[in-house]
């Protein structure tokens, strides 16, 4: 569905700012999260976890603990068949281990009782006999031929002979002569990187409450990204109809990627299942550290040629990315959109994803290509400083437009990074003095954007107002922005209107909120929800004027006749024709369903100002801007959100945030003191300049913009300090003890 | 187990309970008393998403015990706002977009009120380091120190 090529569009509703339908129930207290909901009769799970990085389970013997006074159920591996789908059986054997655990905190049992107390006192009553094997938790190191082997069989016929067998794949990814390109360069640099793995670190823990009866009809209220793939993955993994499992998405507490599957849901349906008693399961901070997803851990080699007027000649990457113990594609995506903000002749990248000993990934915004940008922004960061150019020029000059043909293969439409770049070249942050140990940084991102399947209905109240039923949990404001479009389509203020997300048996299927896909594709979505409703309202009017209904037009919210010729009538309300609706054929209703295309690709560059203290090692940020192509931003203030908390959690991964491994393969900061995420105290104000260059696929020009503002802050943050200490840095986090290295060795 | 009753006053109302001696003040609120605003993001009192107030002092309350509410105010966010009209906070977080989950949100708002009420006036800086206690992932921060700035100046003119 393409842009609205009707002049300028004046919006009245769409670029406004107003109260989020969930507002007044979030301050105060009253929104229903996870873990906030309890049923009659409840019983209260907990997980046993394996205390080694990798080791056979010889036995389990659940025995003392189901005699245990208050335990009503114990499941294992052992009580779920083994799915021949490979994703779907990594998903089950991610959730109860099956033969082997593979990472620290690995789940093997669980136990369902009358209390909490009663339920951990029967997990220390389960005997497990391990036997240990050798563990791997580096990269670098599980792709070596004599590596321990994380799981056996699982590399795809892509990855070339020779390799380890925790190689599980290989892309490549690229167009053009790179040996040409590299020869017309008058300076190439090539460079290793790293970068550790961060967790999305929502504050909302996992939680669930499922309810299940012996007649396999299931009820399951929980966190998640997406109610029904949560429900399709259920139904599978406990052999039961997609139908008679109905899934409830709860408010949920951040989510990032994180929760786009699942982790204790199957294990508490098949508690319940066995108790005949809902189960509700929560996890502990230390749980979700050590088992639900992180993002990859990274190792690369990037190789760029310049000539001295900085015109890039070739570029090339090398990207070995970790997913933990499972086969993972997020190296893919990584090796796609590293180089996808210039416009090259010659450039490759070729990408591994090795198994280790470290928790199964899962998505975290924008999954992949943060670790990638960040290792070809500092290397173009590098020729810029080393040929004396000037970091925006030198991207201006080669920067990816309309009609690039783009580094992983399609050609770009229209796409605003040049608008973006322009923008911070022009804005005062980029030109204001530094003093001394203050280095300023910068950097692109790109991040692809997603549709996917989407469905909506739009229901007209008799009383002049509209609900709105969608299918995709709202993280971060998507129940406005969807009001908001509906208000634009239909010509009623934004209060007539209710946007409500339904449970998996109230609507068709939606895909998972993620791919910043939810404001392009339900929005698109209820936009042409609305108009299928408008064009019934216009059919009910055309019967009370008694007149063809293509001589019946929609403006301003309300029914007209299309022109003189059509009768003299005056216009019907939405609200008018709704009164009378049940007398001219019924209720009134909007639909629609698609697989939405056209999300448009998104660009960011970020600049930040950092001070480094050469006595401690510690940075500080100084001063932040976002510039980001927005499309149409509908409610800019949560445009702003996005890019401003994109950022932030770039500056974590960039400065402090890593899962620390010990020798003996055992997570050792698996909780918020240890791991530290940014806090209030450690920021400035983070300033934004939203473009809005309109995506030609969406009615109001609509695009994604929640992941893409995570991509940047890796290279900006790693570029301010190399520039501020004079010593480049290449691996994150550049903690305090990595800076003073680098002092020192430099 | 052995059982403690426990005679306490929340959000001004005179409340009773009983609980374990290991159980965490968070734990009676939500569990026992059917008070779910305060969350439970760590456990550790590394979040701050289950403040509440003990006798007009901000607490991680997942690092109370139940039983030390014993004979002690016990305020939470449910008892922010009066019957439907919102704390100035309440609606300047709302006003200033600054939550997105929200998960953080009532914590934070109990945070923010402890400070506003012992300082009127604060600087940018006295917000955000009042605040390190309270982690949100969301939104950067920017939104909420905004609001509570702008609330603090509602309540100075009010």
């Amino acid at each position: 569905m393409a842009l609205d090529h009707t002049g300028q569009r004046v919006f009245k509703v769409v670029g406004t700012r107003p109260p989020r339908p969930d507002g007044v129930d979030k301050v105060t207290g009253r929104a229903l999260y996870g873990a906030d909901l309890s049923a009659p009769g409840m019983l209260v799970a907990h997980i046993l976890r394996s205390p080694h990085p990798h080791a056979e389970i010889v036995s389990i013997d659940t025995s003392a603990a189901e005699a245990l006074q208050g335990v009503k159920a114990v499941v294992t591996a052992a009580d779920f068949t083994p799915q021949e789908d490979e994703y779907l059986d990594d998903i089950l054997v991610n959730c109860l281990a099956r033969g082997k655990v593979l990472y620290d905190g690995h789940a093997v049992a669980a136990v369902a009782a009358t209390s909490a107390d009663v339920a951990k006192a029967a997990l220390k009553l389960i005997k497990v006999e391990y036997s240990k094997l050798p563990h791997v938790t580096d990269v670098d190191a599980a792709m070596r031929p004599d590596a321990p082997v994380v799981q056996a069989g699982r590399s795809l016929e892509t990855v070339p002979e020779g390799m380890s067998e925790n190689v599980s794949s290989h892309c490549e990814f690229g167009h053009g002569d790179l040996e040409a390109g590299f020869a017309k360069a008058d300076l190439i640099i090539e460079r290793s990187f790293t970068t550790a793995a961060t967790h999305q670190g929502y504050i909302e823990p996992h939680a669930c409450l499922a309810t299940m009866g012996a007649d396999g009809k299931g009820d399951l209220w929980c966190c998640t990204q997406g109610q029904y793939n949560v429900r399709s993955i259920c139904a599978d993994l406990l052999g039961i109809e997609a139908s008679q499992l109905r899934v409830t998405a709860s408010e949920i507490g951040g989510g990032f990627g994180g929760k786009t599957t699942v982790f204790i849901e199957p294990v508490a349906l098949a508690l319940s299942r066995k108790s005949g008693r809902p189960v509700k399961i929560v996890m502990s901070r230390a749980e979700v550290f050590l088992a639900t997803g992180p993002t990859v851990s990274s190792s690369t080699d990037v190789k760029i040629g310049m000539t001295k007027d900085g015109r890039i000649t070739a570029g090339q990457a090398h990207l070995r990315y970790s997913g933990g113990a499972y086969p993972c594609g997020t190296v893919d995506m990584g090796a796609q959109a590293a180089f996808a903000a210039y416009d090259l002749e010659a450039v490759q990248t070729l990408g591994w994803n090795a198994l280790t000993n470290r928790p199964k990934e899962a998505a975290y915004r924008a999954p992949g290509a943060p670790q990638a940008i960040y290792a070809v922004e500092s290397v173009v960061d590098e020729l810029c400083q080393q040929l004396g150019l000037d970091p925006l020029e030198v991207r201006l000059k080669n920067a990816a437009r309309k009609g690039t043909k783009s580094s992983y293969g399609p050609t770009f439409d229209d796409i605003g990074l040049m608008a973006t770049l322009k923008a911070a070249k022009a804005h005062p942050h980029y030109s204001a003095p530094l003093g001394e140990n203050q280095g300023r940084g910068l950097s692109a991102g790109f991040w692809f954007n997603f549709g996917g399947n989407t469905c909506v209905t739009l229901n007209v109240n008799t009383d002049g107002t509209v609900g709105i039923t969608e299918g995709n949990p709202d993280i971060g404001g998507s129940r406005a922005a969807i009001s908001q479009m509906a208000a634009e389509e239909l010509g009623i203020p934004y209060d007539k209107i209710r946007t409500i997300v339904a449970d998996t048996s109230s609507l068709g299927h939606n895909d998972v909120t993620d791919g910043s896909r939810v404001t392009f594709s339900v929005g698109l979505a209820t936009i042409k929800a609305a108009r299928d409703a408008i064009r019934k309202m216009c059919s009910r009017a055309a019967k009370i004027w008694d007149i063809d209904e293509e001589a019946v037009v929609w403006e301003d919210g309300a029914a007209c006749p299309a022109g003189p010729n059509a009768g003299r009538f005056p216009p019907m309300t939405l609200a008018e024709i709704a009164a009378v609706s049940f007398n001219t054929g019924g209720p009134i209703a909007g639909h629609y369903e698609f697989n939405a295309d056209g999300a448009g690709v998104s660009f960011g560059v970020h600049l930040v100002d950092v001070e480094v203290d050469r006595e401690t090692g510690g940075t500080k940020v100084l001063r932040y801007t976002v510039f980001q192509d927005a499309g149409k931003a509908v409610h800019p203030s949560y445009v702003e959100g996005q890019m401003q908390g994109g950022a932030v959690q770039g500056i974590g991964w960039a400065l402090n945030e890593e899962y620390i491994y010990g020798e003996d393969g055992r997570l050792q900061n698996p909780g918020f003191l240890d791991y530290r995420i940014p806090v209030a105290s450690d920021l400035p104000k983070i300033d934004t300049v939203i473009l809005e260059i309109p995506n030609p696929g969406h009615p109001y020009g609509v695009r994604g913009v929640g992941e893409t503002p995570i991509v940047p802050p890796l290279a900006a943050m790693s570029n301010a300090v190399s520039r501020a200490i004079g010593t480049r840095m290449y691996s994150l986090p550049m903690s305090p003890p990595r800076i003073l290295n680098a002092l020192t060795d430099g | 187990m052995k059982t403690i009753h426990v005679s306490t006053t929340v959000n001004g109302d005179a409340t009773e309970f009983i609980c374990g001696p290991g159980e965490s003040l968070l734990d009676v609120l939500r569990n026992r008393l059917g008070l779910t605003g305060a969350k439970e993001g760590c456990g550790t009192g590394d979040c701050g998403a289950c403040s509440v107030m003990l006798d007009g002092r901000l607490v991680c309350s997942c690092l109370v015990l139940g039983a030390e509410a014993e004979g002690v105010t016990v305020d939470t966010i449910e008892g922010l706002a009066e019957g439907d009209h919102l704390h100035p906070l309440q609606q300047s977080f709302i006003d200033n977009a600054a939550l997105q989950c929200g998960i953080c949100t009532p914590g934070i708002l109990v945070a923010a009120k402890a400070l506003l009420d012992r300082n009127p006036d604060p600087t940018e800086t006295e917000v955000r380091y009042w605040l390190a206690g309270n982690l949100c992932r969301c939104t950067g921060y920017d939104k909420i120190i905004h609001a509570v700035m702008d609330a603090a100046k509602t309540m100075r003119a009010a």
